[in-house]
């Protein structure tokens, strides 16, 4: 039996114009716990967000949605089981904020969640501090507004499963602290969250699981303070690491 | 409220705009005759009807169908133009800009020097319409790249199709008898002179159709506006859209410069000013473009008639005459705006 908002990788390969971005990885997401995809630059953790989220077809091996081929799900119902916040946060024309969280609620025309548009809408804005916006143009919004203002628009998308590729990346301390909690959140609620984070000592205190990746392959995947060690992050790094215990939880500072 | 209030304004614009074209012109009509010549035209003898056989029949088969065929021709241009920015991502997007106007162009001069013209001007318009969708698809897989299309890319496509279908046209126009000639260039120029109300009909229907069309898929489209890639998460299918979207917009464009003419500019201006005044959700950015356009064609169409007196301008050199500096204007915006062409 698995739970909802399950989703498996079995083996999973994907090759880009014949160079291997992801070897043989296998790794599951589960409902009610963050985790938290880490590795150097070029490492596959978006490629691998990507295969996860059902956007990219692996060149080899499954993934699947409780127990269901990613593939043969329909674009509608895959926006209905999980949500994807990129790094892409552009807009074509200058909408209203308010018009543009209202557009993660698109999955759901049409169904009975419709009735509870308005509350759905207004408590994403108020998770990702963006209610203060609503009237203003998106388009005239400084970098980290506009990444708020995306992530509301994931948060009223309400799917089992969340996507989050570098969230934190354009936030100050405070927002980024916001992003955390919001993710720990969203897990305590029975959701599944699947993060990918440049800052270790971020992914130690957020996730419940984080997987470390390297040049394609995954290297450890477990409890942060067992696969955030000195020793492994030295060596996929390439840079002497210390790593300090706060709370549990494992912080990182480069040897300097 | 604010929609309302352009509501009004267009509708005002509108019925004053279709009496002042049923008025004016070489023969003097009276106000009372325009309504009663409408009613007669449908059928309905009345009081108001001109007594003069010869105004009637200049309000019927003149006038009346003129007036229809540029309030059609005007939604449909500015619907395309909105639907094309929207599939596009960009506001510069429109199908004279990027050449869709000069790929129907082509086609229609093809089916003139062919001779087929001869067969109906349905045969003029079916090769226009299959022009302007050969257009209309390579400019779009040409000038896109990661779900967007930069500003540089869709002129520089613009600039290529234009200048194969310049090329094509002078061969055409080469190739043509004398005859041919004249009737390519003049129906380049665009013209709603002798509109005929089976071509009206034609206009009208395809023009109603895409309207409607494109406002089913309006939220669709806000939804492209966040990329592609945010589009499909939300559960949109881009590739089907798109498609359908560049049938649309190749069968209103293909449609309107089919039987008027290349009428460039007024898919360009019409959508832009109503993303001004109303804000950019394209369910009603598309209707309100479709009466804009209506309105903006009647009186290009009023004046190339009647600022000459006794001649008649081409209503294409009228739109461009406004469309060029507005477009010029948009660039300096856009340019100042983000410093550079992106």
């Amino acid at each position: 039996m698995t739970l909802p908002g399950t989703i498996t990788a079995s083996s999973v390969s994907v090759e880009l114009d014949g160079r291997p971005v992801l070897q043989d990885v296998s790794l599951d997401v589960v409902a009610g716990e963050v985790l938290a995809l880490v590795g150097p630059n070029g490492a596959g953790k978006s490629t691998l967000l990507s295969v996860l989220s059902g956007e990219r077809v692996p060149t080899s091996g499954l993934v699947e949605v409780e127990g269901r081929d990613i593939q043969t799900f329909s674009a509608l119902e895959l926006a209905r089981i999980r949500s994807v916040l990129t790094q892409d946060n552009a807009l074509s024309f200058p909408f209203r904020v308010g018009d543009v969280i209202a557009m993660g609620r698109a999955p759901w025309t049409r169904t009975t969640e419709l009735a509870r548009d308005s509350e759905v809408i207004a408590r994403a804005a108020e998770q990702a501090d963006v209610g203060h916006l609503a009237d203003r143009r998106f388009t005239e919004l400084s970098g980290g507004e506009r990444a708020r203002v995306s992530l509301a628009r994931v948060l009223a998308q309400d799917t089992p499963v969340v996507f989050l590729d570098e969230p934190t990346a354009a936030l100050d301390l405070r927002h980024q602290e916001d992003v955390l909690r919001i993710a720990r959140e969203l897990a305590a609620a029975g959701r599944a969250v699947v993060v990918v984070v440049h800052d270790l000592s971020l992914a130690g205190a957020v996730a419940d699981r984080v997987a470390l990746l390297s040049a394609g392959s995954l290297v450890a995947v477990g409890t942060p303070a067992s696969v955030l060690t000195a020793a492994s992050i030295s060596s996929v790094y390439g840079l002497a690491v210390r790593v300090v215990e706060i709370d549990g939880r494992p912080l990182i500072v480069p040897e300097r | 409220m604010k929609r309302l209030v352009v509501a009004l304004s267009l509708g005002a614009l509108l019925v004053a705009g279709i009496l002042t074209s049923a008025l004016l012109g070489q023969l003097p009509v009276q106000p009372s005759e325009v309504w009663g010549g409408f009613l007669r035209a449908i059928g309905l003898a009345n009081p108001w009807q001109p007594e003069d056989p010869v105004i009637q029949s200049a309000l019927q088969f003149v006038r009346f169908p003129r007036i229809v065929m540029a309030i059609v021709v005007g939604a449909a241009l500015a619907a395309a133009g909105a639907v094309m920015q929207a599939i596009f991502g960009n506001p510069l997007a429109e199908p004279g800009v990027v050449g869709v106007s000069s790929g129907a162009a082509l086609g229609a001069a093809t089916a003139i020097v062919l001779g087929l013209a001869a067969v109906g001007d349905f045969a003029i318009a079916l090769f226009a319409f299959t022009g302007g969708l050969l257009a209309t698809l390579l400019v779009y897989f040409v000038s896109r790249a990661n779900g967007r299309t930069e500003v540089v890319t869709l002129l520089l496509t613009g600039i290529a199709v234009n200048a194969f279908a310049g090329a094509g046209l002078a061969f055409a126009l080469f190739a043509a008898s004398t005859a041919s000639r004249e009737q390519i260039i003049f129906w380049q120029l665009g013209s709603l002179n002798g509109a005929l109300w089976n071509e009206v009909l034609v206009v009208l229907v395809v023009a109603v159709a895409g309207v409607v069309a494109s406002v089913v898929l309006g939220r669709r489209y806000d939804l492209l506006a966040l990329g592609e890639r945010n589009a499909r998460h939300l559960g949109l299918d881009v590739e089907r859209l798109r498609l359908l979207s560049i049938v649309i917009v190749a069968l209103l464009t293909g449609v309107a410069v089919a039987f008027v003419g290349i009428v460039a500019f007024v898919g360009l201006v019409v959508p832009h000013v109503m993303r001004m005044l109303l804000g950019p959700q394209h369910r009603a950015l598309i209707v309100f473009s479709a009466f804009g356009g209506a309105v903006l064609m009647l009186a290009a169409d009023l004046l190339a008639r009647t600022i000459v007196p006794g001649a008649e301008l081409p209503i294409g050199m009228l739109t461009s005459l406004v469309g060029g500096p507005f477009f010029f204007f948009l660039l300096w915006r856009q340019r100042r705006r983000s410093g550079g062409w992106a």
